[in-house]
């Protein structure tokens, strides 16, 4: 029987009182090999490392995410690259959990039953895929499961009752839940409203739900954390790397820097 | 009244999530998937309104001045030496293309929704303006996304849309083209969903977008199929239409699809399918997932979106619409062809033997259609659709004909 690392890591992470750190890059950015320095040194400082898979057309990313996805793909980064990157991660990191995040025509392109096996083979615990609502699983639902692998869904500000019971039904893993109507690294709003809309999603799901979309600082975070169980982080770790481009070592630094604070502030407020 | 030949029966309808077959659906992030079941049910609801078509009629005669004319090329068929070519004239519409017949039925539902403010992604800009006009005739807010390569080669239509109003957004992500554009179009729905409303160019896009933007098409092949009979006493035999993403194709050719007609739709093949620039994603894609629906896409083995080129911005884009990929899968749809050299000859046959200047997208059409003609006989009827007129294009083909024509003058 297959481990379920993401079961394990929010039971962990429940029992330490915490909340979970999801951390968010984008696969083979801004070239591979500073990539995999970069996924390593994230993966050490995260519970669930989400992996973006590069895709020409990020319709739900902001300008940071957008630009990652320009880089990597400019760089050559290839779907072969985001299985390698993952299976490093998985070696150097076995307890650290990993999402593959990214646009349905990657994985339909290589055909979702040769992408899951693959990323299964790789170590990867989950795939979450912006562009495929729960109606749509049909192209993927049987693939992923078959190959043992989450299928996470994201719920928003304009998701209904319906909608919410829907993507319980169908999600396992974790619930991504996006905090605001916009793409990736916009402005949150009231983490007051936010609260509201994550014990919403309580009453109709007993799954971890993740809380993602605009958190940028430490004391956003905290402030999540304390009525979440996953806080996720991206743009603001992405954002690292073109503002050290010339500098691949203190890039690296920078990008531990930002994780380790991330850490620290959720620790500290939700004990 | 409501003329009897605008039939308003939903024929061939996709299945509850927006499926044609294999193809079509609902491909949209989570917080689009609300705006999208909200948009639905408002455009059912007022498609069984007899208030909602009266006005959009009322429209469509009026401001748009429809019906447009169908017009036998007596001149053009004699020169092809074939079939009796006959072309819907939706050049003569207001703002000089077949696109305001959808942003008229988009804007009149916005308007009826509630919504401020509409956005629109433009590649030719003849979407975009279409869209302004529409806003200003409401008096609605109106923000159009057109990709800054887009700005530069169709410099006139960005002014037009300025001068009507709309503020128009050049997009420099990605390749800055059509698709672009649709990207930065789709990132401002998600953050505005509850304010804007978003007017879809194209018959693509997730549900209901693909079945929305056909039937506020249809009136094209439905008026055509009437004045044909009317004209001629038979249904044409062969009926073509251009595609870019499609909207003009599906609005001539869907109303036909249950007739015996041959239905072909015509690519923009730009330097030649083997060149590898074109914008053929029927003739030469796969089917993926962009843009909210499963469809035919220009894509490298790896699924990541390949850029396109056209002659004519308006077929420059990757993707089509998906229930043209279901029905030439299923076999009710023929695919062609041409470059951008055979439609620069088009444009010039139609105009030199006509006296009328295409589009450069309907001169695809025109392309394929004369080559069409050419082997049949003249008590056969092939019906072009001229989707637009070629004012926007003066630019381009001035800078393409002039040696040529300045040494006819000499």
């Amino acid at each position: 029987m297959k481990r379920d690392r993401i079961a394990e890591c929010f039971a962990r992470c429940r029992n330490e009182g915490r909340s979970a750190l999801v951390g968010y890059l984008t696969a083979g950015d801004p070239d591979v090999a500073t990539s995999e320095k970069l996924l390593l040194t994230l993966a050490s400082r995260v519970d669930i490392l989400e992996i973006g898979m590069p895709f020409s057309d990020p319709m739900a990313d902001g300008p940071v995410i957008q630009a990652a996805s320009e880089r990597a793909l400019e760089a050559g980064a290839s779907i072969r690259d985001v299985f390698a990157l993952a299976a490093k991660v998985n070696n150097a990191y076995p307890d650290t959990s990993i999402v593959l995040m990214g646009y349905a025509n990657v994985p339909y392109s290589v055909g979702f039953e040769d992408f899951s096996k693959q990323a299964a083979d790789a170590g990867v615990d989950g795939v979450l895929i912006v562009d495929i609502p729960p109606e749509e699983g049909a192209v993927c639902d049987r693939a992923l499961k078959k190959n043992g692998l989450h299928r996470i869904l994201l719920l928003s500000p304009t998701s209904s009752d319906e909608r919410i019971k829907l993507a319980s039904d169908a999600a396992n893993g974790f619930i991504y839940y996006v905090s605001l109507t916009g793409t990736t690294g916009a402005e949150m709003g009231e983490t007051a409203a936010v609260k509201q809309q994550v014990e919403k999603i309580r009453a109709f799901s007993s799954l971890p739900i993740c809380v993602g979309f605009g958190v940028k600082t430490a004391e956003q975070a905290a402030k999540v954390a304390a009525f979440s169980d996953g806080v996720v982080v991206g743009s603001h770790f992405v954002t690292q790397i073109p503002q050290h481009s010339s500098d691949r070592n203190a890039m690296v630094a920078a990008l531990k820097k930002a994780a380790s604070a991330m850490r620290n502030a959720m620790k500290k407020e939700s004990v | 009244m409501i003329d009897p030949i605008y039939n308003l029966d939903i024929s061939h309808p996709p299945d509850i999530n927006g499926h044609f077959g294999r193809f079509g659906g609902r491909f949209a992030a989570e917080t689009l998937m609300g705006p999208l079941k909200e948009l639905e049910e408002a455009f059912y609801e007022a498609w069984q309104d007899k208030k909602f078509h009266e006005e959009r009629f009322h429209l469509l005669k009026n401001y748009v001045g429809r019906a447009t004319p169908l017009y036998h090329a007596e001149r053009l068929s004699k020169e092809v030496g074939g079939a009796r070519i006959y072309l819907k004239r939706e050049d003569l519409t207001h703002t000089g293309a077949h696109k305001i017949n959808n942003t008229i039925g988009q804007g009149l539902l916005a308007h009826r929704m509630g919504k401020k403010r509409v956005i629109a992604e433009t590649g030719a800009g003849q979407h975009g303006v279409a869209t302004a006009t529409v806003a200003a005739m409401f008096g609605m807010q109106c923000d159009v996304y057109m990709g800054r390569e887009d700005t530069e080669r169709q410099a006139p239509n960005v002014f037009r849309m300025k001068l009507l109003g709309a503020n128009v957004i050049p997009v420099d992500s990605g390749s800055a083209t059509l698709k672009d554009a649709l990207n930065e179009a789709m990132r401002d729905w998600v953050a505005s969903c509850e304010s804007t409303f978003y007017i879809i160019g194209t018959v693509a896009g997730p549900h209901p977008y693909p079945l929305m933007v056909r039937q506020f098409h249809v009136i094209i092949g439905q008026e055509a199929r009437a004045q044909c009979l009317a004209q001629t006493g038979k249904l044409p035999d062969v009926a073509i239409a251009c595609v870019g993403g499609g909207s003009n194709a599906m609005g001539l050719l869907h109303p036909f699809r249950d007739d015996d007609v041959r239905l072909v739709a015509v690519e923009a093949a730009g330097h030649g399918l083997e060149s590898g620039e074109h914008a053929a994603s029927l003739a030469a894609g796969r089917a993926g997932i962009l843009h909210g629906n499963l469809t035919y896409l220009l894509e490298n083995d790896e699924g990541q979106i390949q850029g396109t080129h056209s002659i004519s911005a308006g077929l420059d884009y990757p993707g089509v619409g998906p229930e043209l990929a279901a029905m030439l899968e299923d076999g009710h749809l023929d695919l062609d062809t041409a470059t951008d050299s055979e439609a620069l000859e088009a444009f010039k046959t139609l105009t030199r033997s006509e006296g009328i200047i295409p589009a450069l997208e309907s001169s695809h059409a025109l392309a394929s259609g004369i080559r069409i003609a050419a082997g049949m006989n003249p008590d056969q009827i092939v019906l072009i659709n001229l989707s637009g007129r070629g004012d926007k294009d003066m630019d381009t083909v001035f800078n393409l004909l002039r040696g040529e024509i300045e040494g006819d003058q000499a």
